[in-house]
């Protein structure tokens, strides 16, 4: 089903009634969150791609970046585009849906089916908003694990993510290492730097800035702070390329016109791009949520939380690591992939990393990059076969 | 098909006389010897793995749990892709994360002469590892000798095909200065060898210079001291 673009920041329908699978978890079963906050009911969106064996042995994992979701690799319900990682994800593509049973959930905190600031509170019958508890990287890892009892699923063939996907995959591997055979964190890090969390910072005050915003209540005013919510995705979105990329892409291009018009329309190209970035974005999320996403890739250090040392997260550990990174991504630059291997081989894990060269930024990793295709299919044939798949 | 290994004074050969593997059409004489240095199942880290080939014999004959470092891309790439575990690194940034005795051997196949600091490398190796295999092209051979001597210009062989000012090879060394430095690092020799420009060992039960004048490549075992 095709959902238009209502007033609100996302279709209700896709909030709480997403055009996905949902687990939903009762009292019986809350989530207990690292802020201390124990959230019932709760629900999990979810969507999956090939079937699972009958030794449930086959099951991979995908974890999704800040503003993704559950909608890999089948067409977007609000956007109707191809999902975000459907050159990845596929029938002999390299995380082969022929061979794997493929999940990928919707994160806590979002906005797309998930628990989160723009679901309904049943207490108070209204939207959570800014009532709703913080979130941690490992929350999310939590209802994932939640979601993956709830499937009948020992342990994952592979957890593999890009961003802050690869954040979930790392912590996935300290939390529940048994459960996870190979792990493929891409284009992440084991801690958010202060360069990304001050980018995130000017997301958020964009967002705050909003006189629509309401102090985060503007759900129930029935507007949306979709100026700031567009500004802060117009922000970020700079961060995700590379300066080759946008100079191959735009360069100094007019758009529509032959010279400068001596005003602030968006005479160059690059600027009429983010603006339509801005713009496309607010149609899709939720401005609460992408507070609450930032905000805990901000808090994300697995190092803190084993003594200082990465090293420890990872002590024992028997899964197989492929750690990627790419050269002009300057979100998650090499250095932070390379002190994640260096951690793994401090504790003798099985690890292999390499760096893609690319120019187009962060976002290499949604992109069909052939070496990082070929990495990642040589890596899941070689751990596939070591687990007899 | 055995091979004679080749005794220097003061130098005992502790292997057993195990056979390496024949060769076939495309394997490296001495990636066979090395082979044969490594027990079965062991824990191997090798230092500059290139496309793979060591680890994959390595793990194909003596069923070792292989790593690798390698520095070019591309030979990670290819390594990956046959599903080696490696990594994209270099000998002289990225040995000091590894714990002691994180392996049973670590192997620097032909790269020493191409590390930053080839000591601090080869303290690595044995802290590392349990046994260090090394092996490096000999600067003492007696071609090598001859175009330095004779015609006055830095030596390029058909073993050493780069000229001095685009050579990877920073820190050539010949068998004798290597033997100085594992001493210096009080490395224990449990094995070397020397081998001909045809990749055969040196077959002279010889002292040292002789080895140091027709060994075009030397191979060594090497344990802490």
């Amino acid at each position: 089903m095709l959902v238009s673009v209502g007033d609100l920041p996302v279709p209700a329908s896709q909030v709480d009634e997403p055009d996905s699978l949902v687990a939903r978890f009762g009292a019986d079963r809350p989530l207990v969150m690292d802020s201390g906050a124990v959230i019932a009911p709760w629900q999990i969106a979810y969507q999956t791609y090939g079937s699972l064996n009958a030794a449930r042995s086959n099951a991979v994992l995908i974890c999704h970046a800040l503003t993704g979701d559950q909608h890999a690799a089948n067409r977007h319900p609000i956007t109707g585009k191809d999902g975000w990682w459907s050159s990845m994800v596929g029938p002999g593509l390299p995380i082969d849906t022929e061979r794997f049973f493929v999940i990928c959930a919707n994160v806590v905190g979002s906005c797309m089916g998930t628990t989160g600031p723009a679901s309904l509170n049943p207490e108070t019958g209204e939207a959570w908003g800014l009532s709703f508890p913080l979130v941690t990287i490992r929350d999310m890892v939590r209802a994932q694990a939640a979601l993956i009892d709830h499937l009948g699923i020992e342990q994952l063939f592979a957890v593999i993510g890009g961003s802050m996907g690869g954040m979930q995959v790392l912590q996935w591997a300290a939390s529940y290492p048994e459960r996870v055979f190979a792990a493929m964190p891409i284009a992440t890090a084991a801690i958010h730097s202060a360069q990304n969390i001050a980018f995130h910072e000017v997301g958020r005050q964009a967002i705050m800035a909003d006189p629509d915003w309401r102090g985060g209540h503007y759900l129930q005013a029935g507007v949306k702070p979709s100026k700031g919510l567009a500004v802060a995705r117009m922000g970020a979105h700079i961060t995700y390329l590379s300066e080759g990329a946008l100079h191959r892409k735009f360069g100094r291009r007019f758009q529509d016109r032959d010279a400068p018009t001596f005003s602030f329309d968006a005479d160059f190209q690059v600027e009429s791009y983010l603006r339509y970035q801005g713009e496309s974005f607010v149609e899709r999320f939720d401005a609460n949520s992408y507070l609450y996403i930032t905000r805990a890739m901000d808090y994300f250090d697995l190092a803190a939380d084993h003594g200082g040392v990465l090293a420890n997260a990872f002590r024992g550990t028997r899964t197989r690591f492929c750690v990627v990174s790419f050269t002009s991504d300057w979100l998650f630059p090499t250095p932070g992939s390379r002190a994640i291997v260096h951690a793994l081989n401090a504790a003798a894990a099985s690890v292999s990393f390499v760096e893609v060269d690319s120019d187009k930024g962060h976002d290499a990793f949604l992109l069909n990059e052939p070496v990082f295709f070929a990495t990642t299919r040589g890596f899941l044939d070689s751990a596939a076969r070591a687990r007899g798949l | 098909m055995s091979f004679e290994t080749v005794r220097i004074a003061g130098v005992n050969d502790l292997s057993s006389s195990k056979a390496a593997p024949t060769p076939t059409a495309g394997q490296r004489l001495d990636h066979l010897l090395m082979v044969d240095m490594v027990e079965p199942g062991s824990r191997v880290l090798d230092v500059g793995c290139g496309d793979g080939t060591l680890l994959a014999l390595l793990t194909e004959c003596r069923g070792v749990d292989g790593r690798g470092i390698e520095l070019s891309r591309e030979g990670v790439n290819q390594c990956v892709a046959r599903g080696l575990s490696v990594i994209q690194g270099d000998a002289d940034a990225d040995l000091v994360a590894y714990p002691d005795d994180a392996f049973d051997y670590v192997i620097l196949s032909q790269t020493i002469q191409a590390t930053r600091r080839p000591r601090a490398v080869l303290e690595h190796l044995l802290r590392i590892g349990r046994r260090a295999i090394v092996s490096f092209p000999n600067f003492g051979h007696w071609r090598v000798r001859a175009e330095l001597a004779l015609k006055g210009r830095m030596p390029v062989t058909e073993n050493l095909p780069d000229s001095w000012y685009d050579t990877p090879n920073i820190h050539f060394c010949t068998i004798r200065d290597f033997v100085a430095l594992c001493e210096e690092v009080n490395a224990k020799m449990e094995r070397a060898m020397a081998l001909d420009s045809g990749g055969q060992p040196v077959r002279f039960n010889m002292p040292w210079w002789v080895w140091n004048l027709f060994g075009e490549q030397a191979v060594f075992l090497l344990k802490r001291g």
